[in-house]
């Protein structure tokens, strides 16, 4: 079959609150057109294939993995990356549990955890650790052994709920 | 890893999509891509071009009014979370959570996971198993496809080039009627290595009336278990007719091995899911 000549086809998306246009091909995907065309390299790619979640990020209010979203899907829509996060220079309370809890090592699947663990805690604010682990099963991590991603996300959800965190 | 390029084409009616479809026989309808974009990345699907369907309007939804109405556009995530949907019948938002993950969950559909029909798929199973029908609307006006008349092989369904699936239905089940759906998936895609779904209705005299079990993962389509069903009608439903029925299930099937599990593995998955379904049925019921 003849390749189809690109048209490229005009979007527009608010990326962190702000308005992005922008002429892309249909084949372009969200995390390429977030970490080329807009320098947000916070949103990693890991697999390519919808399995790692190093690449999500919030679309309209949902959690999505971009590397399986085109761009021409977003158009029109909310984009929130792991760099719309921080409000006023201070870190989002789960980006916090991540620190205090050590919920990382090498980082890569990071931004990734985040994300999923944000969008976690705004649909069950107190989720049990089979809840924490079943929310999460989307998102891979060859460091930890995940006890403290689990960590991390009960500190999260206990400051979120205005509780004391729990300390280690 | 981008996909070879194609043209897109975003509908905002059911009416001009078909135009699409029509007009371009290599064309292929986009609803939340989580299985068409991976296989166009591999290669494995090539359209010349996507017809979007997110901006079409009425194709997202859920109405419970005896019968259940979905949207075909609905997401996972939409049958997870509806409070309406957990009442009526939670095994559809219970099913709806435990396919793929929540950022899968964000984006896959119902209507697509039935287009799709992926061998390993775990709406086939339950929408088969629960009776369920598909409205499909094409240049040739608008039919019901009932699930038993939909899959016809490895993603391969009944419907037409040029149709669209715009509604599933799920009938409201008959009085005493128990359902679950049972799966083993895979350790790392969550796919079904094997999942058995099962409705059972019990009648008056207190003997199964009614049984239709389908099992998924482990076929080239979701498939029925008849004679498990016939081991169970005209049966009280308790531990030896649950046995028969489980011993029964992979009788006819045309079960496939593959480098995850062999055929004879997944036949013993088979009659244990199928135990673990009719026994959490009849707690159900």
């Amino acid at each position: 079959m003849a390749e189809a000549v690109a048209t490229r086809i005009p979007v527009k998306m608010t990326v962190n609150g702000t308005e992005y246009a922008a002429e892309v091909e249909p084949r372009l995907l969200l995390v390429h057109f977030l970490r080329d065309n807009l320098g947000l390299t916070g949103t990693h790619i890991g697999c390519d294939t919808s399995q790692c979640g190093a690449c999500v990020v919030y679309l309209n209010g949902e959690s999505i993995k971009s590397c399986t979203v085109l761009a021409v899907q977003a158009d029109g829509g909310e984009v929130m990356t792991i760099e719309g996060l921080a409000k006023d220079g201070e870190y989002d309370p789960v980006q916090q549990g991540f620190w205090e809890m050590h919920g990382l090592q090498c980082g890569y699947c990071t931004p990734g955890m985040i994300m999923s663990t944000h969008s976690l805690l705004k649909r069950n604010p107190n989720p049990s650790e089979t809840e924490i682990r079943h929310a999460l099963e989307g998102n891979l991590c060859r460091c930890t052994g995940y006890q403290n991603i689990v960590k991390a996300v009960q500190y999260a959800a206990e400051q979120m709920s205005g509780g004391s965190a729990p300390t280690s | 890893m981008f996909p070879s390029q194609f043209d897109y084409h975003r509908p905002s009616s059911v009416a001009e999509a078909i135009q699409f479809l029509q007009n371009d026989p290599d064309a292929k309808i986009l609803a939340g891509g989580h299985s068409l974009i991976p296989a166009m990345k591999l290669r494995l699907a090539v359209p010349s071009a996507l017809v979007d369907l997110s901006q079409v309007d009425g194709l997202r939804g859920i109405a419970v009014n005896g019968d259940i109405r979905i949207g075909a556009m609905t997401t996972y995530a939409q049958l997870r979370d509806s409070d309406a949907l957990k009442a009526a019948m939670p095994l559809l938002s219970e099913v709806a959570n435990n396919v793929g993950d929540p950022q899968v969950q964000s984006r896959g559909t119902l209507g697509g996971s039935l287009a799709h029909a992926d061998p390993a798929a775990d709406f086939t199973a339950v929408v088969l198993a629960l009776g369920g029908s598909v409205k499909a609307v094409g240049t040739g006006g608008e039919r019901e496809i009932s699930a038993d008349d939909l899959f016809v092989d490895l993603f391969t369904t009944s419907l037409n080039p040029d149709e669209v699936i715009t509604e599933v239905t799920i009938p409201n089940p008959a009085a005493r009627t128990g359902m679950a759906y049972q799966k083993r998936g895979h350790p790392a895609s969550g796919y079904a290595v094997v999942g058995v779904a099962v409705s059972v209705t019990v009648g008056d005299d207190g003997n199964v009336s009614d049984a239709r079990i389908a099992v998924t993962g482990c076929t080239p389509k979701a498939t029925r278990a008849t004679a498990a069903e016939q081991a169970l009608v005209g049966k009280p439903l308790n531990e030896a007719s649950i046995d028969a029925a489980a011993k029964a299930a992979p009788e006819g099937l045309d079960i496939n091995g593959d480098h995850y599990a062999s055929a004879e593995y997944r036949a013993h998955l088979v009659e244990v899911d199928t135990r673990r379904a009719l026994e959490a049925a009849a707690k159900a019921l």
